[in-house]
């Protein structure tokens, strides 16, 4: 009789179990192959007639994921892993100091804007467009806008002219593809993502721009034509800007803009995270750092204030760009979002050129789950309170806002950007969606969530060469071309029933809400 | 739905010619109401044209209470015509006891002040004498102030519009209320309350504006241009925006009169971007980004000084159509109503202006059109 060892970690501890036929499987052994954390392998069995069977490792380090490689990969179906809602890996995994991981909050999964509809359609006097028709003019701007009032605008005969420079605004779509850098992305992910964007806007007329997330990009890119499709961020590790400022002098055009990030959805309050076993020798290149864990500080490093170190950034990077590009800032949702939003619209020298909100449900490369899961704050609110608030000082529209976090979570982007455009965004933000469409499978029922082990199943987050060539980039980059210009026909079939050419900005009464709370939080009708 | 119509002479005109403009489009206007301003008057009226004339629907009350302020607030009345009614039976209206079109002259500390301060004196006052009738908080009903202006009669009421000039005599031509230029509509807002104000035309400050159609940024316009002016208020019908952002562009920014079709349907970034004004087209699009209007609109303003400008949304989803006759002109929803007025013309020339058109009609009867 076997002796009971309840304190030795047993499959059945952890989050997933592999669940394998032995009468279906031929023992080709692409399952272990696959599976890129080695939850899996084969011994010899007295009781097989071939001799080997499959065992699940009972390791922490080598917990199934739940990725599914190997279900993919198996030409029998003879094997899946299974979510184990017994499982004690939260208590256990702590062992080796604070739990890690990327993907979303899996906690705060709630869908707000699942409990908006657009109820106010146009019909008979005012009739609904045809989205298949009709001109729709989709942009958004990004940059300071002056009220009209600061306007140096100058009548001459007929005609209106500028008789002084403006801060630069640009016009582009209204969907950016969210900051994730080289380095939490593999090189062909990114490269995929920055493929489709150049793809959209010249192939597509579809003017969608990038943030490069922090980390700089390649020096070749830097000083090619395409930077104009870009949006540089800075955050507070500086990594990549070394290569940035360097690369200036030999720049053929400006980049769509800068944005500085201050904080992010996921992971409020904590600084970026990039893991020594994703910093691979052309990270160190790109970053210009060594092969170590790469931690930027959880705010910006000033002299006396985080406040003047950040107001010394716009104004720097203002100036860097010949005051030609718009320098925008990134902080989380948070209860203190409308003070930061008034101190940025009232801030008399109008350095600001958007503000992005990014909520709870964002995404993230790697963090500590005790960020992840408890820190942040839901979205759909606080865009909603920023706008109200520039709106009550007729304000509205001149810091553009921009949002993200959770846009396209069930995969209707499109709704969801619609959305939040009527209760006050300018714009989204997208990330995760990028990379589900590339083919990253985890979800937020904690199915992989593996970006930050360098491990990642789909190749695109990781540096580990044997699994980024799992990702196909033109295949990768056609996917999300397809989504956005299903996106951009889904987003014309919303603006039509509204009777809406152009962007309903602040537009709530298209929405109602099916949930009295959310109703009332929002400001909106409740319908039922 | 609305039907919108206006007319513009070299001499004055009665308000029947207006009526027969309007009365043959009574299917798409539903006879629910009937709103018309006059400007450039003639007639009992030629006399006074310097002197902001009162045009005022209101209970015995509510007179008494708009006397009282007035007097109160060195006012002198210099004039008044009380319309001779025909208080026939079986009349469509909705009658308020009185109907009261008072001349005044300024209080003696404005004798020589600037004409700018007068025009903000005249608005502070018909919004003083709105709240006076209707109580700040429009707890209470004496009555409608609707232009308080020189030389500009407002005329509004919920009925039959037939019934309503049989009522008013409008269609007697005796000479006494004539004008050179009357804009007209026929309907009350039949979607939500029967509110007069909410009868287009729309008066302020010497701007009239009335339009065929549904602003979907209504939301959008009104909260924006609740924080431009004191003057931008009411907001009984999305229509009132149309006129505020033609009043802000104008007379606020004094911008020249194309650029109120750039606010109100900017082009699309794409297509400023290949035209030499695009900076400044882009950065009124941006600043002025919460007065473009959407939705299907026809508009017909008249301005300070008797212009008359007609321009519709960017998808010209509603109609709109330009005739000229023996020595005047108009300007309506649909062409059957000049067929009415100008049976004779040649309707070869009429003009329909397109989705980017702006057509203004001068004093001489000229008609510019510009194309945005």
């Amino acid at each position: 009789m076997a002796a009971v060892m309840v304190q030795d970690l047993h499959c059945c501890d952890l989050p997933w179990q592999v669940d394998w036929q032995q009468d279906k499987c031929v023992l080709c052994g692409a399952c272990a192959a696959a599976c890129t954390v080695d939850a899996i392998h084969f011994v010899a069995s007295s009781r097989g007639v071939r001799g080997a069977a499959l065992r699940q490792r009972a390791e922490l380090a080598r917990a199934c994921t739940g990725c599914g490689m190997c279900s993919r990969v198996c030409p029998q179906n003879a094997i899946r892993p299974l979510r184990n809602p017994d499982h004690r890996f939260p208590l256990l995994a702590r062992a080796n100091g604070p739990l890690k991981r990327g993907g979303r909050s899996n906690l705060h999964a709630q869908r707000t804007l699942d409990k908006l509809t657009v109820g106010r359609i146009s019909q008979m006097t005012d009739p609904a467009l045809d989205s298949e028709r009709h001109v729709f003019d989709l942009r958004a701007p990004l940059g300071r806008v002056l009220p009209v009032r600061d306007l140096p605008l100058r009548v001459e005969g007929e005609a209106l002219s500028l008789a002084a420079p403006t801060p630069p605004v640009r016009w582009i779509y209204p969907l950016m593809f969210s900051d994730m850098s080289i380095g939490a992305l593999s090189t062909r992910a990114w490269e995929a993502i920055a493929l489709a964007c150049a793809y959209l806007n010249e192939q597509c007329h579809l003017p969608v721009r990038m943030c490069s997330g922090e980390g700089g990009m390649p020096g070749r890119l830097l000083e090619s034509e395409h930077l104009q499709y870009m949006v540089l961020q800075i955050a507070s590790g500086h990594f990549g800007w070394n290569r940035i400022l360097r690369a200036l002098p030999r720049m053929k055009t400006d980049p769509a803009g800068v944005l500085i990030k201050m904080g992010q959805g996921a992971k409020p309050g904590d600084g970026g995270l990039l893991p020594a076993a994703k910093v691979a020798a052309h990270i160190q290149a790109i970053r210009g750092v060594p092969r170590t864990t790469l931690h930027s500080p959880a705010n910006h490093q000033g002299l006396y204030s985080i406040e003047e170190a950040v107001q010394k950034m716009h104004l720097s990077c203002n100036a860097a760009f010949g005051f030609r590009v718009p320098v925008a800032i990134k902080c989380a949702a948070s209860v203190t979002s409308v003070a930061v939003y008034n101190n940025l619209l009232r801030d008399p020298y109008n350095i600001c050129g958007g503000f992005f909100l990014d909520g709870i449900q964002g995404g993230t490369g790697a963090a500590n789950e005790i960020s992840l899961e408890h820190t942040g704050h839901p979205l759909a609110s606080k865009l909603r309170h920023c706008y109200l608030a520039a709106q009550a000082q007729g304000r509205q529209g001149q810091i553009p806002l921009w949002v993200g976090g959770g846009v396209g979570q069930t995969g209707q982007a499109a709704a969801d950007a619609f959305k939040l455009i009527c209760l006050g965004a300018n714009g989204v933000l997208v990330g995760k969606l990028l990379i589900q469409l590339l083919g990253c499978v985890g979800n937020e029922q904690g199915r992989c969530n593996a970006c930050n082990t360098g491990r990642c199943p789909a190749g695109i987050c990781t540096q580990d060469m044997r699994l980024v060539r799992r990702l196909d980039i033109d295949r990768g980059a056609q996917a999300i071309v397809d989504y956005m210009l299903a996106f951009d026909a889904e987003l014309r079939k919303l603006l039509a029933p509204v009777g809406n050419t152009s962007l309903p900005v602040g537009r709530a009464d298209v929405l109602v809400a099916t949930d009295r709370a959310v109703a009332q939080a929002l400001g909106l009708d409740y319908a039922c | 739905m609305c039907r919108i119509g206006a007319i513009k002479s070299l001499a004055p005109l009665p308000p029947s010619r207006a009526l027969q403009l309007m009365l043959p489009q009574q299917e798409g206007h539903d006879n629910s109401g009937f709103a018309m301003v006059m400007q450039d008057l003639e007639g009992i009226f030629a006399h006074c044209k310097d002197k902001p004339l009162l045009s005022l629907a209101c209970t015995p009350k509510g007179e008494q209470l708009v006397n009282a302020w007035m007097e109160e607030h060195g006012f002198v009345q210099v004039a008044q015509w009380a319309p001779d009614v025909n208080k026939r039976s079986g009349l469509n209206i909705e009658l308020m006891p009185r109907y009261v079109f008072r001349n005044y002259d300024y209080p003696e500390i404005y004798r020589y002040r600037t004409e700018k301060e007068r025009e903000e004196l005249l608005l502070d006052t018909r919004l003083a004498l709105r709240d006076l009738l209707s109580g700040k908080d429009g707890g209470h009903d004496e009555g409608y102030v609707y232009s308080f202006w020189p030389d500009v009669l407002t005329l509004k009421e919920i009925g039959d519009p037939a019934d309503i000039a049989v009522y008013f005599r409008l269609w007697e031509d005796t000479g006494r209320l004539l004008a050179r230029n009357i804009v007209i509509q026929c309907r009350q807002n039949t979607n939500y309350a029967i509110v007069r104000y909410a009868a287009h035309p729309f008066f302020l400050q010497g701007y009239t504006l009335c339009a065929n159609g549904e602003n979907t940024f209504f939301s959008r316009n009104r909260e924006f241009q609740k924080a431009l002016h004191r003057g931008y208020t009411g907001f009984e019908s999305d229509s009132q925006c149309l006129l505020y952002t033609l009043h802000y562009v104008l007379r606020e920014l004094g911008w020249p009169l194309q650029y109120y079709k750039h606010v109100i349907t900017p082009l699309p970034v794409p297509r400023m971007g290949q035209r030499p004004d695009r900076d400044a087209l882009v950065s009124v699009r941006e600043s002025l980004a919460h007065l473009e209007i959407s939705g299907p609109n026809a508009i017909i303003a008249l301005l300070p000084d008797g212009r008359l400008l007609a321009c519709s949304d960017a998808g010209k989803l509603r109609p709109l159509v330009v005739g000229r006759g023996q020595d005047m002109l108009a300007v309506t929803s649909e062409v059957c109503g000049l067929n009415a007025v100008f049976p004779d013309r040649d309707f070869e020339t009429d003009i329909y202006p397109g989705g980017r058109d702006l057509v203004v009609i001068d004093n001489g009867l000229e008609v510019h059109q510009w194309r945005q």
